[in-house]
């Protein structure tokens, strides 16, 4: 197949690292060539982070080109923004619905950005919105949101539903599995393609 | 069969030594390099694994190893090698009995550093065989290796990763066979001529050391695997290692390749023959020219550009700008910036971090900060701008007794982390005592190593591999050299920090004030507790923001319009209380 690119940016402790570490997993269960690089560090705690993940028959490159991400999965909206340069021209775009306040804008050093959606539907009009944290909620835990987003994403990638599920079967703690998979069901559902 | 795992290469080291039969192995944490023993704890069942003071003693304990015999490992990140440098100049004299491979992660781009360097220099200065993965197999399978060069040239070996290979994860088949090492422990030897290096011995070491050098270029030109030719369109031919090889197969990938694996000591016959075989040379390297300078030495024409590579992390757009000049034959795509103007997100100190009040104080009292490396790097920025400067580990001390040496007057003081006074500060505090300084070394003691993500340390009471140790009293350190006036505050107390930090910083004695309270992720207390702020009692006039707390953020703005009030996210606060300390209204209080 041809390579697929993919990124993943958010907000430091919003478990986007165990996404995109699950999403590799799965790629490489599916028995592909796959390479997940990211970058924390300074970024451990509200910085932002980024990760990605590549898979096809033979990948080189950890690193996206710029413009070449087939999916960008943003975990903030305005993160979405800030690497919007990475998404291919026909490149989707996953975003979830929430806003976490940079320390930069809550402490009044930076001014806020007062017309983040016309600016997002303007850049990304196709995006698809997610309200995770919402979904979340609703199963029980809004730490599982990043699971609700893995849901999402799995729409949009070549793999089963079981495929993610044997590989959150194998990286997530029993005690919180079921809790996991039930978030993870629910993005799916949630963002399922209509059936036309 | 293979035995296929998902791995970095980080933990791709941790699992090759655990194959190669390590049996020592001894690093202290740095980013990007620190994964790589946090995996090996796994297998402390059969390594001795450890997490040393600092790097210098880190490669000391694994010289032993080797000495004694044994499979050793160590592993830094560049600044480490700094560090390290002095017993590896020598161990390489000497020459490994038991493998001894070092692992030395670099930092192209300064992710998470303070500085940029090129190890690969310090391999060549050190006369040390180099290798250099890809990706994570080659971590794997080259670290096999580095243990048998080691053994088979009694030589310590080098593997560099860089941030982009320690942090990337792919697919590494460790084999079927995979399971615990018994590489049999070499017998000791007890030879002044071969582990003394006194100068009548460290001579002839000299001479052996040319030799051996010569021996291993054979290895890597004709015997090694890893460094191999591509074929590819002899128009243009690319020679490359590391990471840089990968971008190179994207952007490059129709040409012939030779790629390095084990870049020194430098295979200048496999070069040579390379060269002959296609019409042009083009060198792809991060960071500084190593390879390059070495090819052009040999008198082979290289081809020049002007697209610039040579610091900075590398990425595949550079090299198709790169290809766009020297060929001519792709379009740079124009790239969609849609991100001008938006507020940043710069790492910050964590809600309820014990570090905060400090800061706050020192601010208050306008002194003068020398400081140092940790999470408390980041009181050096706005709005507790209480940092002056910041060099490397251990440097805090010294450089505030350099400033009072050279007149600085103002309330001086040094502010180290606990693990960096473990790994350098020692020696600082007793120097400023024994040339009769009076600086204030403040020691933020939250009993781990923060920055890195939490490794234990002396003062933790707890090692790598989960036993009990004794928790080293830094107080007591400072009294026993002799230091009269030594004081611990508690981090929490920003009355008492500040009453304590007037009397030390204006006292003409030196001073060691060790300011404790425990991180708060390590000591899981994220949740220990919120506050909220009285709307009707808060007179806006900025004293807690001045805290830089992150779950402190701007509410409504008072009727002039000027000043805004504080409001506390309840999601972010951890129940610290230091703003409740510096309300002059009350305004303030625990809700939970
Ligand atoms: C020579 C060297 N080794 C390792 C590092 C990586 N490093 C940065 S800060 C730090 C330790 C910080 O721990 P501590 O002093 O306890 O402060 P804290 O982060 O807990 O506040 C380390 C190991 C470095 N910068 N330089």
């Amino acid at each position: 197949m041809k390579t697929m690119n993919i990124t993943l940016v958010g907000v430091g402790g919003q478990g986007t690292l165990l996404t995109s570490d699950i999403l590799a997993k799965t790629a490489a269960l599916a028995g592909l060539d796959v390479k997940k690089s990211e970058i924390h560090g300074m970024a451990q705690r509200g910085g932002s982070v980024i990760s990605q993940v590549r898979f096809g028959d033979e990948v080189h490159s950890p690193i996206i080109h710029e413009g070449a991400s087939d999916l960008l999965v943003s975990f903030e909206r305005m993160e979405a923004l800030r690497w919007r340069h990475l998404l291919a021209p026909t490149g989707q775009c996953l975003i979830n619905d929430i806003d976490l306040i940079p320390i930069t804008v809550s402490s009044g050093q930076q001014p806020a950005v007062t017309d983040l959606q016309e600016r997002l539907e303007a850049e990304f009009p196709d995006a698809v919105f997610l309200d995770a944290i919402s979904i979340a909620i609703e199963v029980g835990n809004q730490r599982c949101m990043n699971m609700v987003i893995a849901g999402a994403i799995s729409n949009l990638t070549p793999f089963s539903a079981e495929l993610w599920q044997d590989t959150m079967k194998n990286r997530i703690p029993a005690k919180l599995l079921d809790l996991n998979l039930e978030a993870f069901s629910r993005g799916r559902a949630v963002t399922a393609p209509a059936v036309v | 069969m293979s035995n296929e795992m998902f791995l970095s290469a980080n933990e791709a080291v941790a699992y090759a030594s655990y194959k190669a039969g390590c049996k020592v192995a001894s690093a202290y944490p740095g980013t990007p390099s620190t994964e790589i023993f946090e995996t090996l704890a796994r297998f402390s069942d059969t390594i001795n694994c450890e997490w040393a003071v600092n790097e210098k003693v880190a490669m000391e304990v694994a010289i032993g190893g080797s000495m004694a015999g044994a499979r050793s490992l160590c592993a830094m990140k560049h600044v480490g090698l700094n560090v390290a440098l002095d017993p590896l100049m020598t161990y390489t004299f000497v020459g490994a009995l038991g493998g001894l491979v070092i692992v030395i992660a670099d930092d192209p781009g300064i992710h998470s550093s303070q500085n940029e360097q090129d190890s690969r220099v310090l391999a060549r200065f050190a006369r040390v065989p180099l290798f250099e993965p890809s990706n994570s197999q080659e971590a794997f399978d080259m670290m096999l290796e580095a243990y048998e060069l080691s053994e088979r040239f009694q030589v310590p070996c080098m593997v560099r990763l860089t941030t982009r290979t320690s942090h990337t994860s792919t697919k590494v088949d460790v084999g079927a066979d995979f399971g615990p090492g018994h590489a049999a422990p070499k017998p000791y030897i007890k030879d002044v001529a071969r582990n003394v290096a006194a100068p009548m011995f460290a001579r002839m070491m000299r001479v052996k050391v040319r030799q051996r050098t010569e021996e291993l270029r054979t290895y890597s030109a004709s015997e090694t695997t890893v460094n191999r030719i591509e074929e590819g369109d002899r128009s243009l031919g690319i020679i490359t290692a590391s990471i840089a090889y990968e971008y190179v197969k994207d952007v490059f990938g129709e040409f012939s390749i030779l790629k390095l694996g084990m870049s020194n000591p430098f295979p200048a016959e496999l070069v040579r023959r390379f060269a002959a075989g296609v019409e042009r040379v083009l060198v792809v390297e991060e960071l500084d020219p190593v390879m390059e300078e070495q090819v052009r030495a040999m008198g082979i024409e290289v081809v020049e550009h002007k697209t610039e590579l040579d610091m900075m992390e590398l990425n595949p757009g550079r090299l198709l700008t790169l290809r766009a000049e020297i060929l001519g034959d792709v379009e740079i795509p124009v790239v969609h910036r849609a991100d001008v103007g938006l507020p940043s997100r710069p790492p910050v100190l964590c809600s309820g971090c014990s570090h905060r009040g400090l800061f706050y104080v020192l601010s208050k009292l306008k002194a003068t900060v020398a400081g140092d490396i940790g999470c408390y790097t980041l009181g050096a920025f706005a709005p507790l701008s209480a940092i002056d400067s910041v060099i490397c580990m251990g440097a805090s001390i010294g450089n505030a007794f350099g400033m009072e040496k050279a007149g600085h007057k103002n309330r001086l003081c040094a502010v180290i982390g606990d693990s960096t006074f473990f790994h350098s500060g020692y020696t600082g505090i007793q120097n400023v005592l024994y040339n009769g300084g009076s600086v204030t070394t403040i020691v933020l003691d939250n009993r781990i190593t923060g920055m890195t993500g939490h490794q234990v340390n002396p003062g933790s009471g707890e090692t790598l591999s989960g036993a009990v140790a004794p928790i080293t009293d830094i107080g007591a350190v400072a009294r026993a050299m002799g230091y009269q006036r030594v004081e611990t505050v508690d981090a929490f107390d920003i009355e008492r920090m500040e009453e304590v930090l007037k009397a030390e910083l204006d006292a003409d004695q030196p001073s060691v004030v060790i300011i404790k309270g425990p991180c708060r992720i390590s000591a899981g207390l994220m949740q220990a507790g919120t506050f909220a702020v009285d709307a009707t009692k808060c007179k806006a006039c900025g004293a807690c923001f001045k805290l830089g707390c992150p779950a402190i953020v701007r509410g409504e703005t008072t009727a002039v319009g000027k000043r805004f009030q504080a409001t506390i996210d309840p999601v972010q606060c951890s129940g610290c209380g230091f703003c409740v300390q510096v309300c002059r209204f009350d305004a303030i209080s625990r809700i939970r």
